[in-house]
């Protein structure tokens, strides 16, 4: 079995918390809405890689590509973040999109989180620090979310 | 990353996410999912492509109109992580004796590190406890821990020697990525911890530390848990 088939197996039976799903609907067609990435990467701006291990976030001015890998966890590959943010930060692909008029905006900032905490509660995400990064998102007038993890 | 989706639906943005681990989605139940069987680390799948990128992205945005939740799509192209192969990077010569192993390997991949550091613009994971001028200091601090020396007697707490053992990693493969083409996931981390004295180093630490019970959070994660010890 491969180290990611491994991990894959591992992490697949940890309690999860018990959500019901809701979904947001579109009030407008995409090439009018406001995209942002939320990545739980644990990016950060540069300069700031003491490493991340709680369940905060950054802005990640939309702007910005010089960015760090903060993220506690050495069970992933970084080489391919190395080469290229795009692979699990597609903000130069959202830019184009953008241009293209396929989505309407990007968003001002990108937020980034630290995944796989190493508590194993989701309180902090649940409680504060996610719906305080959704209110940011609203007060820039973001419709849409895309969310990546590494 | 699931359960931010679930955060985010309730405040009123739609949502749609990249799945890794099909099996956390299924439990966490996100509202809109792409399971993408990419290498963990790329969840975009290839790096400098575009191309395959924006399509990964279009196929997430293809989900935003379903309302069917949870809804949980897979991508329809599966790549492997290359982790059996280790990178084919080619190490130095012994130069200075006198030197302990990783150090004069690690002086010994300075030039490819420096070349890498002029490729990506001066962007270097390396300077989370120390600059690369001084990680010799660092793996000196690494063999008096597997002689047996406490981490506070060298400075280290838990998360400080986890936060050096990245810098070395990081050396390592912004180095392998100037030496060897094949470079796909999981091959610079082979390489790093079986290849190099440096990262058997490291293995042989976090041996040293599981065994001792009292730094459980290092132990864990101061090398890839699925990284075996030497035979």
């Amino acid at each position: 079995m491969s180290a990611d088939a491994t991990i894959r197996s591992g992490v697949s039976g940890l309690p999860a918390p018990e959500i019901e799903p809701v979904a947001t609907v579109l009030g407008k067609p995409l090439s009018e809405c406001r995209v942002a990435i939320v990545t739980t990467a644990g990016l950060r701006p540069n300069g700031d890689i003491e490493l991340w291990l709680d369940g905060t976030f950054t802005k990640l001015p939309a702007a910005d590509r010089d960015l760090q890998l903060s993220h506690f966890s050495p069970n992933f590959d970084r080489a391919g973040l190395t080469q290229d943010l795009n692979v699990a930060y597609p903000a130069d692909r959202l830019d184009e999109l953008a241009a293209a008029g396929v989505i309407g905006s990007v968003a001002t900032d990108h937020f980034s989180f630290m995944g796989a905490q190493t508590d194993g509660t989701f309180s902090t995400i649940l409680q504060d620090t996610g719906p305080a990064a959704a209110q940011a998102l609203l007060d820039d007038e973001v419709d849409v979310v895309l969310l990546t993890p590494v | 990353m699931s359960v931010l989706s679930h955060v985010f639906e309730q405040a009123g943005l739609a949502t749609v996410g990249i799945s890794i681990v099909r099996g956390q989605a299924e439990s966490v139940r996100p509202p809109r999912s792409l399971y993408c069987e990419f290498p963990l680390g790329r969840p975009l799948g290839k790096p400098n492509d575009p191309a395959f990128q924006t399509d990964v992205v279009m196929a997430m945005l293809a989900l935003l109109d379903r309302t069917d939740v949870p809804v949980l799509e897979d991508y329809p192209e599966i790549i492997e992580e290359q982790g059996s192969e280790a990178s084919s990077c080619p190490l130095p010569p012994r130069h200075d004796p006198s030197l302990p192993a990783p150090i004069d390997e690690l002086r010994g991949l300075r030039n490819a590190y420096e070349r890498n550091l002029e490729a990506t613009g001066g962007r270097t994971l390396v300077g989370r406890v120390a600059p690369v001028d001084e990680l010799d200091t660092v793996i000196e601090k690494f063999i008096q821990v597997e002689a047996g020396t406490p981490l506070a007697d060298v400075g280290w707490d838990e998360v400080s020697i986890i936060a050096a053992s990245q810098d070395l990693r990081a050396f390592y493969e912004e180095a392998g990525l100037q030496l060897a083409d094949n470079t796909g996931a999981r091959q610079l981390l082979t390489w790093f911890y079986e290849a190099t004295e440096t990262g058997r180093l490291l293995v042989r630490v976090r041996d040293v530390l599981k065994a001792g019970r009292e730094h459980k959070l290092a132990a864990m994660y101061v090398v890839p848990g699925t990284q075996e010890s030497p035979a």
